[in-house]
């Protein structure tokens, strides 16, 4: 038998049929819905008089323009509709439902893998490109449009086409104070995002086995703004550990099936990448991007790049085009801008360990005066009981930082959590396009610690610094 | 999805090259959260005096009284003739599901911008492209005819005017099939329901924790 990748594994375990024109029919074990992409193929269904395939494959949530203050008042009429009309398709359909007023409501990305509705060897699809991240257990993720959701609820599954394997193997030590958000800032200043197109990604190496699920998670969440399809992390004892006891995850005789089953996710010895990077983990330090694109990316100690020093014609205007929109000069010291707002949320960094991390920073220390708005926005609502049990909300209330309920929030400004024109946020959420958190606002990508710093210092600066 | 084999239609000419789906349909529409009620606000800008608001009742509001739709010997066209690259722009398939909405069955033109063509083909209108010389004496024989109409018939792939001439059109074949037999993408994946069935119930032995609901 030929050797295989990871993905190679879950697309053959995947296929119903060569459709013979280069695709093939993929059944999809977990469809995931939110507000904003699924009304309109419940709508579809309707109007073609359609049934759903699959009940149980579905788990419907609101995230993303949910309030994370005074659930009961939303205020924008879009926002409304597209919840009332979740909530009115999900009960018609009788798909399970996690509402607004549930604990365990959360961000889609963060509540599948928590409640063990995203398992290991599953394929995975939402209306939303971050499902990526639950690659982190060994599953195939990826998100999809609108008519492709109306297509899995149809059918429970859809055509593709196969994607070609890469592999990025991370070896060596991180230095302290970097984390697996500078490993994937790392990684697509290094590939650029366009560097992972057409492919899926498998993150490996002894830097990635040395990473919790939740960092392997923000790995993941991020390979597509390295481009690819998706990205996969073998199965270890890691993931088994963190699977096991899941509310939705099999028990007894079926978890050791199951167990069995997920111990050979992972790329046989001899499997064949059409592409591998190898990157040095001791390369790696705390990283903030600079511009409007997630490859625009620096080390905490380096400056503002220079267009001029640039050779690509094309690349030096994105960039001069990247520093007008940012307001900063080439040569700027990264140390020396400082944000407004601090937002420490999104699917990308507000799992338990995120925010354990930033309260670590933080802890007796106060945000600096100079800034307008520190919010932190947990996950989910398990999340966020975790932290109060384990007293991480007195050390951000006691610092200043606001204390708010899970969802999307400002990582994309579809609520009331937004920049206004011409802010500056030192974000832990995964884009830093223009106007992304609010019309005119600025972000800086970062890791949670580092968002932390910034809050504390007013100013970027070197987590490892404000802590001696 | 409506099958599409045989349309005798009012032609209504809409004499532009590169018509957007921003013209189509303007994007403060697409806030919207269905896929229907697009056809009152085909063409907006063009039709009426006054900027549409998505859900608004348009029966009250001022019409540009020169635009072509608004004619009186235009109203129940099935067909819209137009000239070059219509449809592009944003790739939003509402544009598609306005014009069904409003009637129209059938878009002939000089070309279309290919996602348009792509989406035309997934909610049962018949897009046909056709010479720049026949879509030009097209258009004059439209102009100088009232209650002008053409009869597509989709099988022989022919066009013919009220005099008998008849025009043929290409198309793709499996498109051909698709409209003919009215299957959008699920209905062609509903064809192959018993190879679904199939995998889940050998998936279901040999991975049953994905099945819990048949444990
Ligand atoms: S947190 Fe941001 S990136 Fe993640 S799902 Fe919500 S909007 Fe998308």
């Amino acid at each position: 038998m030929t050797a295989k990748t990871l993905y190679d594994k879950l697309w053959d375990a995947h296929v119903v049929r060569d459709n013979g024109d280069g695709t093939a029919l993929i059944y999809i074990d977990r469809h995931l819905l939110h507000e904003v992409t699924s009304p309109q193929a419940f709508e579809g269904l309707r109007l073609a008089d359609r049934e759903l395939w699959r009940l149980e494959a579905n788990l419907a949530v609101p995230d993303h323009n949910v309030p994370t203050i005074n659930r009961d008042r939303i205020s924008d009429p879009v926002s409304r509709e597209q919840l009332d009309a979740l909530t009115s398709n999900v009960r018609a359909a009788h798909i399970k439902y996690i509402d607004l007023f549930d604990e365990r409501q959360g961000i889609v990305h963060v509540i599948g893998p928590e409640l063990g509705a995203c398992l290991p060897g599953m394929t995975i699809v939402c209306g939303d490109s971050h499902t990526t991240t639950n690659g982190a257990l060994g599953a195939w993720a990826f998100g999809i449009g609108t008519s492709e959701v109306e297509h899995v609820l149809a059918t429970q599954t859809l055509s593709l086409t196969k994607a070609r394997n890469m592999l990025i193997s991370i070896n060596g030590k991180l230095g302290t104070g970097v984390t697996a958000k500078d490993i994937v800032l790392h990684i697509i200043g290094r590939i650029g995002t366009a560097g992972g197109t057409g492919h899926v990604i498998e993150f490996a190496g002894d830097t990635i086995r040395g990473l919790s699920m939740e960092g392997r998670m923000t790995i993941c969440n991020m390979a597509i703004e390295a481009g690819a399809r998706s990205g996969v992390i073998a199965v270890d004892d890691t993931t088994i550990d963190y699977v096991r006891g899941r509310p939705m995850a099999p028990k007894g005789g079926m978890w050791d099936k199951a167990e069995a089953a997920w111990r050979e996710l992972h790329s046989d010895a001899e499997a064949r990448f059409d592409h591998a990077v190898d990157i040095r983990a001791e390369d790696i330090q705390p990283c903030v991007t600079w511009g409007t694109s997630p490859e625009m990316v620096v080390s905490i100690g380096d400056r503002v790049p220079d267009p001029e020093q640039e050779t690509d014609p094309v690349k030096r205007q994105g960039m001069r085009h990247a520093l007008e929109y940012m307001a900063l000069e080439p040569g700027t010291p990264m140390t020396d801008i400082k944000p407004d707002k601090i937002f420490i949320g999104s699917c990308t960094n507000a799992r338990i360990e995120d925010l354990r991390a930033a309260a670590n920073v933080v802890k007796g220390k106060k945000v600096a005066p100079g800034i307008k708005e520190a919010l932190i926005v947990p996950g989910s609502g398990l999340v966020r009981k975790q932290a109060e049990q384990e007293g991480l909300d007195k050390i951000f209330i006691d610092a200043g930082f606001q204390w708010r309920q899970a969802g999307c929030s400002m990582c994309l400004g579809m609520n009331e959590d937004r920049l206004s024109q011409g802010e500056r946020c030192a974000s832990t959420s995964n884009r830093n396009f223009q106007g992304r958190q609010g019309p005119g606002g600025r972000t800086h990508l970062v890791s949670p610690p580092m968002a932390a710093a910034a809050a504390v210092a007013g100013h970027f600066i070197d987590v490892r610094e404000l802590n001696d | 999805m409506e099958a599409f084999t045989e349309l005798d239609g009012l032609v209504a000419p809409l004499d532009r090259s590169n018509i957007d789906t921003d013209a189509i349909i303007p994007k403060q529409f697409l806030k919207s959260v269905h896929k229907t009620g697009y056809g009152p606000f085909l063409f907006d800008e063009w039709r009426y005096e006054d900027i549409g608001r998505p859900g608004q009742d348009c029966s009250q509001r001022p019409l540009k009284k020169d635009f072509i739709l608004n004619r009186e010997r235009y109203q129940g066209a099935s067909i819209l003739l137009t000239r070059f690259n219509f449809g592009c722009g944003s790739s939003r398939e509402h544009a598609v599901w306005a014009l069904r909405e409003y009637g129209f069955r059938c878009v002939i033109a000089e070309s279309f911008a290919d996602i348009f063509y792509s989406n035309c083909g997934k909610n049962g209108v018949l897009a046909v492209s056709l010479d720049a010389e026949i879509i030009e004496h097209l258009f004059k024989e439209v102009l100088s005819t009232p209650g002008y109409r053409l009869r597509v018939n989709l099988t022989a792939q022919t066009i013919t005017t009220p005099s008998g001439e008849n025009i043929f059109f290409d198309i793709d074949a499996s498109l051909k099939d698709r409209l003919l037999n009215g299957l959008d993408d699920i209905g062609m994946t509903l064809q192959y329901g018993d190879d679904i069935r199939a995998y889940e119930q050998r998936r279901a032995t040999e991975a049953p924790w994905l099945f819990p609901e048949r444990n």
